[in-house]
This record gives structure tokens, sequence and C-alpha cells, in this order.
């Protein structure tokens, strides 16, 4: 089993606290694109595995063409194994989607979108810089929905120093009265060297108070649970049987390919980062080379990795899948650090699954950080 | 023997002793130019990041006199600061001259004239310099009329110089075969050489500098120190170039170095003698015992390493004899050592160099000077570390060092110092017109007053026109009380700190504020307390801290994320437990990081 990453490095805004990697200069698409094409052939390893998840992520896939996009959809079943019930997702944004486009999705295969609607507001929007407005966001919903679009999710940003409780949670009971299948949910987050970063550093921007973001996120999970939602990631909330296929591959360490600027693959040892440069990409892959950093990933930085992305999930750190990958010893030495987020009420020891409660949730970075092994 | 001669420049600090050193070096080609960069005697790090010297540096010169004869010059620069004062006294010791080195621009400043008494005291020949004549504010005129006051020679005794522009070079070198006279000593007589120096070498061992007063030292002759009384072989003897330059010997009166392969840093002491195993003679008269001005706590980061800090304390303290330490512990910090400095540049220093040479993270507490506590049941006890305070109880009373400030200035500044001063529990006891445009000020005031922030606010509300030096005077009895710092109700003794009553409630709560920076938040309130006894005078609160995780957290983020975890895990096991309370390294010297 393997999933497969495409990075489209492409948007038509800075949005203020993006650290992904894109570029706001269009003219490389079709070169872009090509070398991805030419990057999957490159590409070796075990391309017999079933292909079980494909996410086209960026910057903003929605971007590309229908053209473009068939081309590279086309490839990838040239060249792997891809399932009959493989998980399609591609990210979207509202000021791309029109009925037309969505009707070609579907069409071509994909059968997951990934809406960045972030709002319901307009202030929120303006703020973070994003390209849609407010009624383009909800508008977009309903192209998808009429393109016949059911499994899809929408991004929504809380925390904002713009972003009042009330406006948050009446953007909470939108997302629940249209019914949405699954939305991910985060805390606006100060990156380094972000736009945001200096903006924030020079007075031009207000701060995120991380009490008032604690307030909000507490809020989301109630009301989320309330309407049904499984909470099955910090950030992750979805109807029955919708859950993010692809992303829950990231978090269970299942080997993925990655294609195009700036994406990552993992092979179960390395995981690897192509050039986060278009021009640079290209070049590279037109002489045949793959322009890629990596990094090993030890047994005990995977043992790491477990426990922070699975402690983030609602089944938490499973016992025995930890014993079968790790070992006895370390599964004992783990043990010993239960006892402080137990009794704290962070966590949940049950059925060998050790679990964050709710109030754990908002603590997951440290319970984790206090389980790590060192290297 | 004669043609040798032993001097070191002394000046206050920043007066140019090492730019001059370079042009003497470079003058005499001691020095090839691809080696040659300012102040090059400054060879570490530290010394270059701050622009000053820190440790005395001896190099052999060898230098043709007008009359064709060749002379070996011994040179040591020295530190101008005062809390190096210890390394300018040790070099006098292995010298018969000094170079005497006054700014044109600034005139006689206060460490000019505690050197110059040191060199006195000596009976070192001095030969006055007016250095920086190149400079636009010279005031050569003015200069030579304070020299000639303070020293009593003759105007033609002083001599013109400027280092950066090389200007006086040759009647500098022609005065010190001049004017110095040549080291006495018996050669014929058994070996006496005075360790001044010493520096741990991790391939070589401890690699020892002396002058020799008696006798000679030769390779692989069989040596002994007088202190330890231990027997070893001379692997290597030499002089001290910019680098060391092996000899078969090293002469009556000259400065060398010497390698006998010892690692443990116990068996060397600076101011002990070396003679000779075969023909021993007597120790010759080390140093005064060095007094330190104020204490702090050093303590291993991680509660662990604590042997391999002290074996790297001693390491150190070889090459820097001002450095006392005794075992102490503490609740909050563990098994770490009570340090003796002569002030906060040196205290800054050793931290720095436990650091960078011996690659050591410590948690420095509180500094604070010696009081003397008497009990009321007569015993008198030495307080160098609050914990060591009596219970107010038992106690009679306390005495805190007072010293004597001496502050040379301009007159325009006299009101802000004297406002600094008193705001000091300074005692004005003198003032007096050294010029028209210099005058003296004589303070008595604690010593505790004046080793925190004195020097900084001196040169603030003076814009740097005054030098500043102190000497100790008496202990004096004092309304000293002990602040203590709760965390969570909790007592650290790290945090406590002696101070006058009088300033006890201001700074309980700057330092309250302070720790509010410095600490994390964490899951549950904190809150800080100040007390005297069981008074509470100060109070801060850290809000508990609501929200510790990250939002998202897809396949490109793993690596990203896990290595900010592991970070944190790493700043976690840096961290100190108080109760339940964890607190960073830095909060310890939070006491020095308060803002008015
Ligand atoms: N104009 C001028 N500047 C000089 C002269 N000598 C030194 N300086 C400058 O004065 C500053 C201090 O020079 P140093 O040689 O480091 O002084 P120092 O006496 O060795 O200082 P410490 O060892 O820290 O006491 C440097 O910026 C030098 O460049 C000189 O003759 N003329
Ligand atoms: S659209 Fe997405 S990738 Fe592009 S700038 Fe905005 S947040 Fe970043
Ligand atoms: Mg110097």
């Amino acid at each position: 089993m393997a999933g497969i990453y495409i990075h489209i490095p492409f948007c038509r805004k800075a949005c203020h606290y993006c650290n992904f990697f894109f570029s706001t200069t269009l003219q490389l698409k079709n070169e872009v694109v090509d070398a991805i094409l030419r990057e999957i052939e490159l590409t070796t390893g075990r391309k017999t595995e079933p292909i079980e998840t494909i996410y086209f992520g960026g910057g903003t896939p929605s971007l590309l063409t229908t053209e473009q996009l068939k081309k590279i959809l086309g490839k990838l079943h040239v060249e792997f194994m891809v399932s009959e019930s493989a998980e399609i997702t591609l990210e979207a944004n509202p000021d791309d989607i029109n009925a037309f486009l969505a009707e070609d999705w579907r069409r071509m295969g994909i059968n997951r979108l990934s809406i960045g609607i972030q709002s319901f507001y307009d202030n929120d929007l303006e703020w973070m810089n994003r390209a849609h407005n407010a009624s383009q966001g909800l508008n977009s919903i309903e192209l998808i929905r009429g393109a016949g679009f059911e499994n899809f999710s929408i991004d929504l940003i809380f925390g904002a120093p713009v972003t009042s409780m009330d406006q948050w949670k009446d953007n909470v009971s939108k997302a629940v009265q249209l019914n949405i299948p699954h939305i991910s949910s985060y805390a606006l987050t100060v990156e380094p060297d972000t736009a945001l970063d200096k903006m924030i550093r020079q007075k031009k921007k207000m701060n995120t108070d991380p009490d008032e973001q604690a307030k909000q996120y507490e809020y989301l999970m109630d009301a989320m649970t309330a309407a049904g939602y499984e909470h099955y990631e910090i950030s992750s909330f979805s109807l029955p049987g919708m859950h993010s296929r692809h992303n829950s591959s990231y978090w269970k360490g299942v080997p993925y390919f990655g294609f195009g600027p700036g994406a990552h693959s993992f092979d179960g040892q390395q995981r690897k980062w192509n050039i986060s440069s278009n021009p640079a990409y290209i070049k590279s892959i037109n002489e045949g080379k793959i322009p890629s950093a990596s990094e090993l990933i030890t047994p005990i930085k995977r043992m790491n990795e477990y426990i922070m992305t699975s402690l983030r999930t609602a089944p938490g750190i499973d016992l025995q899948f930890f014993t079968e990958s790790f070992g006895e010893e370390n599964l004992k030495q783990l043990q010993t650090g239960f006892k402080t987020a137990i009794t704290n009420g962070h966590a949940i020891l049950n059925n060998d699954q050790f679990f964050l409660t709710k109030e754990g949730k908002l603590f997951a970075d440290g319970i984790a950080a206090d389980l790590f092994f060192p290297e | 023997m004669k043609n040798i001669r032993n001097f070191c420049i002394i000046a206050h600090i920043d007066h140019g002793k090492s730019t001059l050193a370079d042009r003497l070096l470079q003058a005499t080609n001691t020095i090839s130019e691809r080696d040659m960069m300012d102040q090059v005697l400054d060879d570490m790090d530290l010394e270059r990041e701050k622009g000053i010297t820190i440790k005395s540096h001896a190099i052999q010169i060898n230098y043709k006199y007008k009359n064709g004869e060749d002379y070996t010059l011994n040179l040591i620069d020295t530190p101008g600061h005062v809390d190096f004062s210890y390394e300018v006294s040790r070099a006098l010791a292995a010298c018969e001259g000094a170079l005497l080195l006054v700014d044109a621009t600034q005139g006689i400043q206060a460490q000019t004239i505690s050197n110059l008494y040191l060199a006195i005291e000596n009976d070192l020949e001095i030969i006055p310099v007016i250095n920086k004549i190149d400079m636009d504010g010279a005031m050569i005129e003015e200069v030579t009329d304070q020299i000639i006051e303070l020293i009593g020679c003759k105007k033609e005794d002083i001599l013109l110089a400027s280092g950066r522009a090389g200007i006086g070079i040759t009647e500098i070198l022609e005065g010190i075969v001049e004017r110095i006279p040549s080291p006495k000593g018996n050669p014929e007589a058994p070996l006496q050489a005075l360790i001044f120096d010493c520096v741990f070498n991790p391939f070589r061992g401890i690699i020892v500098y002396y002058r020799i007063v008696n006798g000679s030292i030769r390779k692989n002759e069989k040596i002994k120190f007088v202190s330890t009384d231990q027997e070893y072989d001379a692997d290597e003897v030499g002089i001290l170039k910019l680098k060391m330059q092996q000899t078969q010997i090293v002469d009556c009166g000259n400065v060398g170095y010497l390698i006998t392969g010892i690692k443990n840093a116990k068996e060397v002491k600076v101011g002990d003698t070396i003679i000779s195993a075969a023909n021993p003679a007597e120790a010759i008269q080390g140093f005064e015992e060095v007094k330190p001005m104020v204490f702090a706590g050093i303590f291993p980061v991680v509660t662990d390493d604590f042997e391999e800090l002290r074996d790297c304390m001693e390491k150190l303290q070889l090459n820097d004899a001002s450095l006392t330490f005794e075992l102490e512990t503490s609740q909050a910090l563990g098994f770490g050592f009570r340090c003796g400095f002569l002030g906060l540049l040196h205290m800054e220093i050793i931290q720095e160099r436990l650091e960078r040479e011996f690659d050591q993270t410590v948690i420095t507490t509180v500094p604070n000077v010696s009081f003397v506590a008497y009990t009321t049941r007569g015993e008198k006890i030495n307080v160098n570390n609050p914990t060591e305070m009596p219970d107010p109880t038992q106690m009679d009373r306390i005495e805190e060092p007072f010293i004597k400030a001496q502050i040379i200035t301009k007159p325009e500044y006299i009101g802000n110092i004297m406002t600094l001063c008193l705001g000091k529990r300074g005692i004005l006891i003198n003032q007096s017109y050294l010029t028209q445009t210099r005058v003296e000020l004589i303070f008595e005031m604690p010593l505790t007053e004046i080793v925190f922030d004195f020097y900084d606010k001196l040169k603030s509300q003076t814009r740097g026109y005054a030098s500043f030096d102190y000497h100790p005077l008496e202990y004096r009895e004092s309304d000293i009380v002990k602040m203590d710092i709760l965390l969570n109700s909790e007592k650290v003794d790290a945090l406590s700190a002696l101070i006058h009553r009088s300033r006890a409630q201001e700074f309980g709560r700057k330092l309250c504020e302070k720790l509010k920076e410095l600490l994390p938040r964490q899951q549950f309130q904190i809150a800080i307390q100040a007390a005297i006894g069981a008074k509470i005078v100060a109070r801060e609160n850290i809000s508990a801290m609501r929200k510790d995780v990250t939002a998202k957290c897809y396949g490109g983020d793993i690596s990203r994320k896990r290595k900010l975890l592991e970070k944190q895990k790493e700043g976690k096991k840096r961290m100190r437990q108080i109760g339940n309370v964890e607190v960073p390294q830095e909060a310890f010297l939070a006491v020095l990081k308060l803002d008015d």
C-alpha cells in the first residue's frame, strides 16, 4: 500500500500566514507540469505497490487546466498500479471553482475535494489576504455539490486577532448547517519568516492570543461533537465514514511518493524533499536528475514520529502495534512516561490504546515531547 | 643576562597597550607580516569579540640595539580592566620595568594610578609613555603635566607615541634597553623559577609559564615544584614567541615555558617555585592570595555532569588564578560550586570560557558580596552565600564590606555622579580638582552597591567621561536582609539574595516582574513571591498555559514538527524542577537583568 502526493506550486495571491512553497507568477505552469510528468517517469522504487490515495496539494492545484490535470493523472495510471477504489483528492480554492471545471474533475476520476474556505467572513479573509471572498466561498460549495461531489472537506481557520468568538461560533454553525462532510480546522499559526510574522514584528498587525485560540478550539470540539462529527485527529473532523484516507496514511507512516517542486515523500526509511524552486526543479528534471534532499528516519525517529502523529489521532498510541514495530523494551520505557498525562486528566490508557482526552488535545505537543525517546 | 630586559605594558583600559605591543613586535620582526593582525596578542576569541585584553600575554622579542648588540626583550601585555588586575600584578613579578601608557586624549585615569602603584610596589622601573598622539584630541602638554605631577619624573623622561600610527617605537625600544635594568639573579645558583601562569592543553597536558630567578632549566632535567614536592621530567622547555619555541635551555633571568606531561590540574599552582630535583633550592615568594569581590554559584545544567564540571573548573583555574571555588549544594540546583570573582565581567568571562573552551553549559546564580554575621551566641560567620545567613532571631548584627571609590571626571558631571553615588548609599569623602577640567571624587560606599550595575550607570551618566577605581575598606554594620523567592510557595534557595532593607521592597518587585518574563507558562498558574522572612513583599502571577499544540501535521510537516518537539524536550531537560515549576537556566540570573 502506498500513496502519492503531487505538489502544485502556484497561487493567485499570497496569503499572509502561508509557509507552503508556491509562486504567484504562473508563467512556468506548463514547464512544471511537464517536469512533473518526467519526474514520475524518472522515479524508481516500488512502483508496483497498489496506490490507495492520490493527493493534489499546493499551492493551488485548482489553477491547473483540465488538460494539465488529465496528463498527470494519466501518467500516474500508466506508471503506477492505481487501485480501483483509490481516494483521489484535489485541493481547490473557491475563486477557481466553476461548474464546468468541477464537472471535469469528477469525470477524470477525482473523487474528493478539499476547499480552502478558511472563513465565511470577509474581514477574516481580507486579514489573511485570501484571494476569495465570503460569497465565493459559499457559492463554491454549492457548485461542487452540483457537480456531484459528496466527499469533500473545507478548511476553517480560527484564532486570528480579527476573529471574535461570536464570529467563530457562527463559522462553525454555518459549516454544520451546510452539512459539510469533512472539516480541517486549525489555529492561525504565525510561522517564522512569513509575511504575517514580519507584519507582527513591525507592529502592523496584531499578534494572535493563545488563550483566545484555546477557547475557540474548545468551542470547536464541543460544537462538532454535538453535531455528530467524529473528532478523529487534532485538526480533523468528519461525518461518519468520511475520514481523509490520504492524511490518515501520513499519520500511520504509510510510504508515499511525492512529485513536483517542494514535494515530500517517504519510503519507509527516508523522507525526501524536492527542491523548492520552480526553475531549479525544471532544469534538474530536464537533465534527468530529481533534485531532492533527504533525511534518514532512524528507528528512534520513526518511533518519535509515531508517538507524535498517533497521539494526535482519536485512537492514540496503539500499544500492540508499537510493540510489534519497536519491541518490548521500548514499550516498557514508553509506558513509564504515561503517568503524568493520565494523572493530569490529559490522557487515558484503555484496551492497549493510549489516547488524549479533550483537555489533553490542547497539550498534544508537550505530551508527545515528554514521551519522545532520546536519539 | 646583561642583555635581557623583562618588561610589561600597563595602563588604564583601552589606552592602547595591545596596539602598541603590535608595533613593537612588528618593528623587531618578531611576527611575520602574514601573522600580523590588530591586537595580535589578544588571541582568545572572547578578547577579540569584546575588544579588550583578558589574559596577560608574554612574548619574546630579539632586538638589535643601535650599537649592534643583540638584546632579548620579554614583553608582557596586560589587561586594563579592573576585574583582571590579578593578571597585571602577576605579570609585574616577572619584570624589572614597565611601560606606563597614558592615552593623550584621556589623561591619567583611575587604573593608570592603581597600576602605577602596583608597579612601584614591585620596584619596577617606570617608563611613562603618552600614547595615541596621532589623535585630534591629544592634549600632550596637559597630560605631560599630569604625569610629572603623578610620578615626579622629568619632562624628558616621558616618551611620545602612537601605537596606531607607529610613532615613537624606536625611542621606546631604545628606552627599554637603556632605562630598564637587566635581571639580577645568579646563573650558577640552583634553579628557582616563579610560575606566573599555566594553561591546560588537551594534547600536551599542563603548560607552565615561569620567570627564572636563579639558575637555569634544561630539557630533560628532573625538576620539582616546591609546594607538592613531586618530581617530574622537563620533557620540553622553551621560550614564548607567537607560538611556543623549543630550546635546550632557558637561562637565568628569562621567561619561558615548561611541559612535563602533567594532566592533573591539582599538581600545579600559580605562584609556586620550580626547583631542581638534584639540587633543590628554597621557595621564592609567590603571589598575594586573590581576594574575590563577588560570589556566585555555578551549577551544571544537567545534574549528572557535576564531576565533569569540577574537572573543567580545575583546568580553567590553572589559566585564571583569580578564580576561586568551593563545593556548594543547593536544594534547587544540586551539587555545584560557590565561586569567587573579581567582578561581574570576570564572572561573565568565566561562564563564557567554560562554555567555549570546555563545552560546559552552566547555571550561574545571583551574585553577592561577602558579609560577616555575628550571632547572639557570639559566633562570627562569613556569609558568602544567602543560605549561610543565620536566622534573624539568632543574629546579633551583620556587617558589609565598604570600599573607597575614586572617580575622575569632568566638572560638569559632578552633579550626576553625586546623585548616583548617594543613591547607592555612598558617603562623599573628598572632592578635589586635579586640573581645571578634571576633578577627583572620593566616596566610601558599600561594595555590594558597585558590583552590579554601577559601572554602566556611571558611564551613561557621564557619557563615558569618568574613570573609576576602588579599594577595599573595613566591614561596617548594616541592615542587610535575606530576600527569598518562592515559586508556588516553594522557596528557591538559588534565587535568594542579600540586600539592604531600604532596597528590598523595590528589588523584590522588580525581580518578580523579571521572573514573570523569564519563566515559561505552564499548565497551571505559577505564583511568584518575594519574601523577607515570613513577610511577602512582592507578588506576580503567571496564568496557566491553555494550549500547547500546533495546528496541522501533514506529510511535509512531520519532520519539521518532530524536530520542534525534540527541541522542546531538550529545552525541558535543561530546566530545573522546583516543586512543580520548571525553571530555565537564564531565570537564575534574572537579578542581573533588572531594568529601572
Ligand atoms: N588613534 C589611535 N587609536 C589607538 C591607538 N592605540 C590604540 N588605539 C585604539 O584604541 C582602542 C583600544 O586599543 P587596545 O590596544 O586594544 O587597548 P588596550 O589598552 O590593550 O585595551 P585593554 O587591554 O582592554 O585594556 C582600539 O580601538 C585601538 O584601535 C593610537 O595610538 N592611536
Ligand atoms: S492559497 Fe494556500 S498555498 Fe496558496 S498562499 Fe494561500 S494558503 Fe498558501
Ligand atoms: Mg589590550
